[in-house]
């Protein structure tokens, strides 16, 4: 009689109701949206506190440039530097002009106490410029220059467009492509890795909690492995469609939100003027196409069955491992020879992005070590179904292969306690009858 | 129930057992003795089929030990260890059900021997809250939870006090007397002559002794007897040996020149004298 699933009912169950479990998986999205928006909206925030700046103007050229406003207050000073400091204390700084900025644009000068803050700096140096640059046109005695200049300037948007199977023309964006693609391989690299080691951890506990030998005549070694693994990656699916759904929950909250903002926060006019922007531009609605051109259905379908594959794979390896050592700190030396396979998929995944197309790309979408992560990047892109079939069928012929060598070594490896094996050990386990 | 037939085991380094035969009884409680790294663990481990023999053969009732049969058989293993997030009655009913035994009667198993042992307040404690012995004792139920018809128990005893020793004792007996045959493994020769019909005395992966623990006893008897003299108001006890070749009553006829005899009595070895005896 099988106990698998029990031993899956066992492994899941202890792991979901974990309130460390809850807690990650309902605080991984949040920080992910605080990680994006926090930084957002420092960068919006403007330090408004009043700052006040003594100029030092050696050239005697600038002196209609800095206009005191809210914020910024000019001092102009004849002194110099030394002799300026004492006279004003408590000031942000002092921007000290030796001369014409036209023909020296280097030795301006910003001395302050306290570290200048990039602000101020940047602030300073679009003024100086503005007029160095207004100088030269002035220089250069062509009239309509500063017009000629603002038409020169350009900003093409290469829109592209893909033809679907019916031969319609489709909105693409190969940047929303290769950002889907980078970012579903990152996810499931993460998954495999996580669950994987999880996995492991498992293992390796269970040994060193000395339970194994009661489970092991309770049960057989095969179905103690498998129903770790089988169960561990119940978690990770669990974890995965909790974020789906949280994620689908989140964007529709916040498009309401953002549409309630646009109606209250603009006036009819600037609202006018937004939408008539951003139609000029071409920008938003074609973002949307590039969003729906992709089939984001057959993504979430391929993202789970490759999870599924790639993680078998790498937690069966994991856990033969992880039966091998009989503590935590042991386990890296077998670990490490998987984690650098595992980091080579990565790369791959993160050079196919930009070559999804070539040939080492086709290839590592096929090798089963590599195929979870790169294939993903790839199916933005629209990969043949053979393809996919093929490498999906490789994935699946080799987790067998390894969940079978695997359950050779955790058999041996589990009751092995006090020394650490060497990797031809481990190999004579495998061949043990 | 369990036949051992010319077993040897070697490990890399170590012959672990050597040609080990034995046969333990239905309904018998046996008592595997001997030294540390004797071969004990890796005879029992044979038994309860976590690892199979070099050579020879382990049955039970005829049939080669696998461990397809782990539901006939419960094992508490020296080394003791339990999931400690989980909490009591559901650890037990676990062990139960991986052992075959269904939903229901998993737990009402699982209540039973809360009840019988007294702690039914334990059953929503996880394991990690518990004491040593009283973890140990959730080892020992989640060891017989499923009835097995053997019970193999290595050092049982070891980290109970003498209350709970003594209860654990009488529930081996319990069981025992239920019909299930126990195989006990042990350091504490006292409760080897209490409990024990049988054992077999391994060293250095050899049977070194076996057989019934009385005949065993009287095997090793040195004519020493326990004799208690009245001397006047006085009363003593010593150890007097019997010489060889002298009958019980000329050894009385000699004794009795020194004081009334009140008390005499062969002193038989204890099992320690004879498994130190033995293995040194």
């Amino acid at each position: 009689m099988s106990n698998i699933g029990l031993i899956i009912g066992h492994e899941y169950m202890t792991r979901v109701s974990k309130k460390s479990f809850i807690i990650i998986t309902l605080l991984t999205p949040l920080m992910m949206i605080a990680a994006i928006a926090l930084p957002t909206w420092l960068m919006t925030r403007t330090d408004d506190s009043k700052k006040q700046i003594v100029v030092i103007d050696r050239s005697g050229m600038y002196s209609e440039l800095f206009r005191n406003d809210d914020i910024y207050t000019y001092i102009y000073s004849g002194e110099d530097i030394d002799a300026a400091r004492k006279t004003h204390q408590e000031v942000t700084g002092f921007l000290y002009i030796p001369g014409d900025l036209t023909s020296d644009s280097t030795s301006v000068t910003f001395y302050s106490e306290k570290q200048a803050s990039a602000e101020v700096v940047s602030h300073l140096k679009r003024l100086l410029n503005q007029k160095a640059e207004q100088q030269k046109i002035d220089a250069s005695g062509i009239p309509e220059l500063k017009e000629i200049m603002k038409s020169v300037k350009s900003d093409i948007n290469l829109k592209t467009v893909k033809f679907d199977e019916s031969g319609k023309e489709q909105v693409t964006s190969a940047e929303m492509a290769e950002l889907l693609g980078l970012f579903s391989s990152l996810l499931i690299y993460m998954f495999i890795m996580m669950y994987g080691s999880m996995v492991m951890q498992g293992v390796v506990q269970e040994k060193s909690n000395r339970i194994m030998e009661v489970m092991v005549a309770s049960t057989r070694p095969f179905d103690l492995m498998m129903g770790k693994i089988i169960g561990v990656a119940l978690v990770g699916l669990t974890q995965f469609a909790i974020w789906v759904v949280m994620t689908l929950m989140a964007s529709g909250i916040i498009m309401s939100i953002a549409g309630i903002n646009y109606s209250i926060g603009m006036n009819t006019e600037e609202l006018m003027q937004s939408v008539e922007t951003m139609r000029a531009q071409g920008m938003d609605t074609d973002i949307m196409n590039a969003v729906l051109g992709f089939n984001f259905r057959k993504i979430l379908i391929l993202f789970v069955l490759y999870f599924i594959g790639g993680y078998l794979l790498y937690s069966s390896l994991f856990a033969a491992f992880g039966s091998a050592v009989d503590n935590e700190t042991d386990t890296q030396q077998f670990t490490a020879p998987l984690t650098i396979v595992i980091l080579l998929a990565m790369y791959a995944g993160i050079y196919a992005t930009n070559h999804p197309d070539s040939q080492v790309t086709f290839w590592c979408s096929m090798i089963p070590f590599t195929s979870p992560v790169v294939m993903l990047v790839r199916l933005p892109f629209d990969v043949a179904w053979w393809e996919i079939v093929l490498s999906l069928l490789i994935l699946a012929g080799s987790f067998v292969a390894s969940t079978w060598v695997a359950a050779k070594i955790y058999r041996v490896g589990i009751l092995m306690y006090g020394k650490k094996p060497t990797w031809k050990e481990i190999w004579k386990w495998v061949k043990y009858k | 129930m369990i036949e051992i037939n010319q077993v040897s085991k070697s490990f890399e380094r170590k012959q672990a057992l050597r040609e080990v035969t034995m046969s333990i009884g239905d309904g018998t409680i046996y008592g595997l003795l001997g030294p540390n790294g004797a071969g004990k663990t890796t005879l029992i481990r044979i038994m309860t089929g976590i690892t199979m023999p070099d050579s020879g053969e382990a049955l039970m009732d005829g049939k080669q030990i696998s461990l397809s049969m782990a539901s006939k058989i419960g094992y508490l293993p020296e080394e003791r260890g339990l999931y400690k997030k989980m909490r009591v009655g559901e650890q037990i009913r676990y062990f139960a059900r991986l052992r075959g035994m269904s939903a229901d009667e998993a737990k009402q198993e699982t209540e039973n021997w809360l009840h019988r042992f007294g702690i039914e307040s334990w059953k929503m404690k996880r394991i990690e809250e518990l004491s040593k012995g009283m973890a140990q004792k959730v080892q020992f139920i989640t060891t017989v939870i499923h009835r097995p018809r053997l019970l193999i128990l290595d050092e049982p005893f070891s980290g109970f006090d003498p209350v709970n020793s003594k209860q654990i004792q009488d529930e081996i007996l319990r069981l025992n007397g239920e019909g299930t045959t126990v195989v006990l493994s042990t350091h504490d020769m006292e409760s080897v002559e209490t409990l024990c019909k049988e054992i077999s005395l391994i060293n250095d992966g050899r049977i070194v002794l076996q057989g019934d623990v009385q005949e065993i006893r009287q095997r090793y008897r040195e004519n020493v007897f326990e004799v208690t003299l009245r001397k006047g108001e006085d009363r003593e006890t010593r150890l007097i040996k019997k010489n060889e070749g002298e009958s019980n009553n000329d050894f009385l006829m000699r004794i009795a020149k020194e004081g009334e005899v009140v008390e005499f009595r062969e002193k038989l070895p204890s099992m320690n004298e004879i498994f130190i005896k033995t293995v040194s």
